[in-house]
């Protein structure tokens, strides 16, 4: 009796696991698999059939270069570097500050950051937009940087909470040397928030490589096309041709899935952390 | 030669402070405050974004409330709403199970999480071809021989929505059970071990131990997904640009300043979201609280 239940707990649970598994692969594997199909393959086979010739890559030439990946790929690049270095240093200097000083307003400054997460960046842009524009920031990358440091205000929680746990008697030591608060900072603060940096580059790297509207709606010129945006492009004139479509789908999440692979307990333990608000 | 480290503590402590904190303030108020203070200005407003403004009182909000065009496709946002409960019932199950032995754990973790790190777009395209008329999904079921229940995915304004949130379940599940495993990991092993001399089943462990270990995470993930269907907008926006009945209050919004150019309407649109987002959040952080 006892050995039965254990066998149908165990088929129970893996049962759901492979369930849980398989739907979450099949979307992509379908993906993949007419990634690498010619147009006649694609319209003749299942979804679900393989390929009949793995080195037909013509597909994933032509989502590539007709497509605009490239410049997708630099601008995200230049986009993410500007942000995560951007994110780093505002975020860590205003930590520094509401942390290890007690000011008139430093707790009103505290709840501000705070309030400013209850608001979905999304409500905002009917607003949002009016102030890039009239920054002269419209069709430039600069919008997107500027909105990810402006309204992505994760990093400043992420080292808020981490600069709890560095002890202020490290300060207190380092100024009986005569250091000045910006070498505390820079030579003492900075290098020990190195994994709280981990943290928040992985957040930020998540939330702005998969980010659509910012640069759909602020970076609508095609030389400022990003990841999303070039591959939402596909959309009207590729309707037809769900191959070259699925290779640009695959050309998007493989960056993805190498991070994946090689940073997973890094991603793991940066989500869990950049998560707690 | 002016050197900093020259001056006393108490001018530098003035000096970092506001240097430090200008940047990062100026962003803030720029980004995030300004945009919400002008746009309750411009919701009472007819303003098309060239013209002059003209002040209408609250001609816009009686306009969304009134006008059932507007209003209504909040009947949308429940089906985001029904589904974030599956979300999360769906991620504390997969937690659970695997935070106790299992073979492959990692592999399980791994695959259940990805989907969540995907791009958008990419998810978009993904399950349009899911979808489509004999595409992925219809494959599955004529294997299976459940041929007869076989519908138009996306083609039937009855259905869009369910096949949509489900997409967004696909989507977002693996984040909430990613901190789900973690909050069920930080509970000491010690009290199952105790749990299972005194003779309490998976069960009892999970409704006693686990749930309330992990409650407040659980409430907290749950504000975060509630406000989260409530402003649905990319997925619907990507995969159907809002057709066929998928229009979400976001896409409207959207649609309604930046395509048709009334951003005094937008705006009050926009506002009315916005204080909805923010009720249900301080009433569940409330909620959340007092137990």
């Amino acid at each position: 009796m006892n050995a039965l239940k254990k066998t149908l707990g165990a088929v129970v649970k893996y049962g759901s696991l492979i369930i849980g598994a398989v739907v979450a692969i099949i979307p992509i594997i379908a993906i993949f698999f007419a990634s690498f199909k010619t147009s006649g393959e694609y319209t003749t086979t299942g979804p679900l059939t393989p390929p009949e010739d793995w080195t037909f890559i013509e597909n994933y030439i032509r989502a590539f270069t007709e497509g605009n990946m490239l410049t997708g790929f630099l601008n995200i690049l230049i986009i993410l570097f500007a942000a995560i270095i951007g994110s780093t240093l505002t975020g860590s200097m205003v930590a520094f500050v509401l942390n290890r000083f007690d000011f008139r307003g430093s707790k009103i400054l505290i709840g501000a950051f705070l309030l400013a997460t209850l608001i979905p960046a999304v409500t905002t842009q009917v607003a949002t937009f009016q102030i890039i524009e009239g920054l002269g920031a419209f069709n430039t990358r600069w919008a997107a940087i500027l909105l990810y440091l402006g309204t992505d205000i994760i990093a400043v929680y992420i080292f808020l909470q981490f600069m709890q746990s560095i002890s202020v008697s490290l300060d207190e030591s380092a100024m009986l040397d005569g250091a000045s608060y910006v070498d505390i900072y820079t030579r003492i603060i900075l290098p020990l928030l190195k994994p709280a940096i981990v943290t928040v580059i992985i957040v930020k790297g998540v939330n702005v490589y998969n980010d659509f509207y910012t640069p759909f709606l602020y970076m609508p010129k095609s030389d400022l096309h990003v990841i999303s945006t070039a591959l939402f492009k596909f959309k009207g004139p590729y309707g037809s041709e769900w191959e070259v479509i699925c290779a640009g789908v695959m050309i998007a999440i493989i960056p993805t899935l190498i991070a994946f692979l090689a940073l997973q307990k890094y991603i793991y333990n940066g989500l869990t952390q950049g998560s707690v608000k | 030669m002016f050197r900093f480290s020259k001056l006393s503590y108490s001018a530098q402590r003035r000096v970092v402070i506001f240097s430090f904190s200008l940047i990062p303030v100026v962003l803030l108020l720029t980004f995030s405050y300004l945009p919400v203070f002008n746009m309750f200005q411009y919701s009472f407003t007819d303003w098309d974004g060239f013209s002059e403004m003209e002040f209408v009182g609250i001609e816009n909000y009686i306009t969304i409330f009134t006008n059932p065009e507007y209003f209504s496709v909040f009947k949308v946002s429940l089906y985001y709403f029904v589904a974030t409960f599956f979300q999360m019932g769906i991620a504390l199950y997969f937690a659970t199970i695997l935070s106790y032995q299992v073979r492959f754990k990692n592999f399980f973790k791994g695959v259940l999480f990805f989907p969540f790190l995907l791009n958008g777009v990419a998810i978009g395209f993904m399950f349009l071809l899911f979808f489509r008329p004999e595409g992925t999904l219809d494959t599955i079921l004529h294997a299976l021989g459940l041929s007869e229940y076989i519908k138009l995915w996306l083609g039937n304004p009855d259905i869009i929505n369910i096949s949509l949130a489900g997409t967004s379940i696909w989507r977002y599940m693996g984040f909430n059970f990613l901190i789900f495993l973690g909050a069920i990991s930080s509970i000491d092993k010690e009290i199952y071990e105790a749990a299972e001399i005194d003779g309490a089943n998976k069960w009892h462990q999970f409704r006693y131990i686990i749930l309330p270990g992990i409650k407040m995470i659980v409430s907290l993930n749950l504000i975060l997904a509630i406000s989260g269907a409530l402003s649905a907008f990319e997925i619907p926006y990507i995969m159907t640009g809002g057709s066929n009945g998928s229009e979400t209050f976001v896409i409207q919004t959207v649609d309604t300043a930046f395509k048709y150019g009334k951003i005094g309407l937008g705006s009050g649109m926009a506002v009315v979201l916005l204080l909805i987002v923010i009720v249900v959040t301080v009433m569940q952080r409330k909620l959340v609280k007092e137990d």
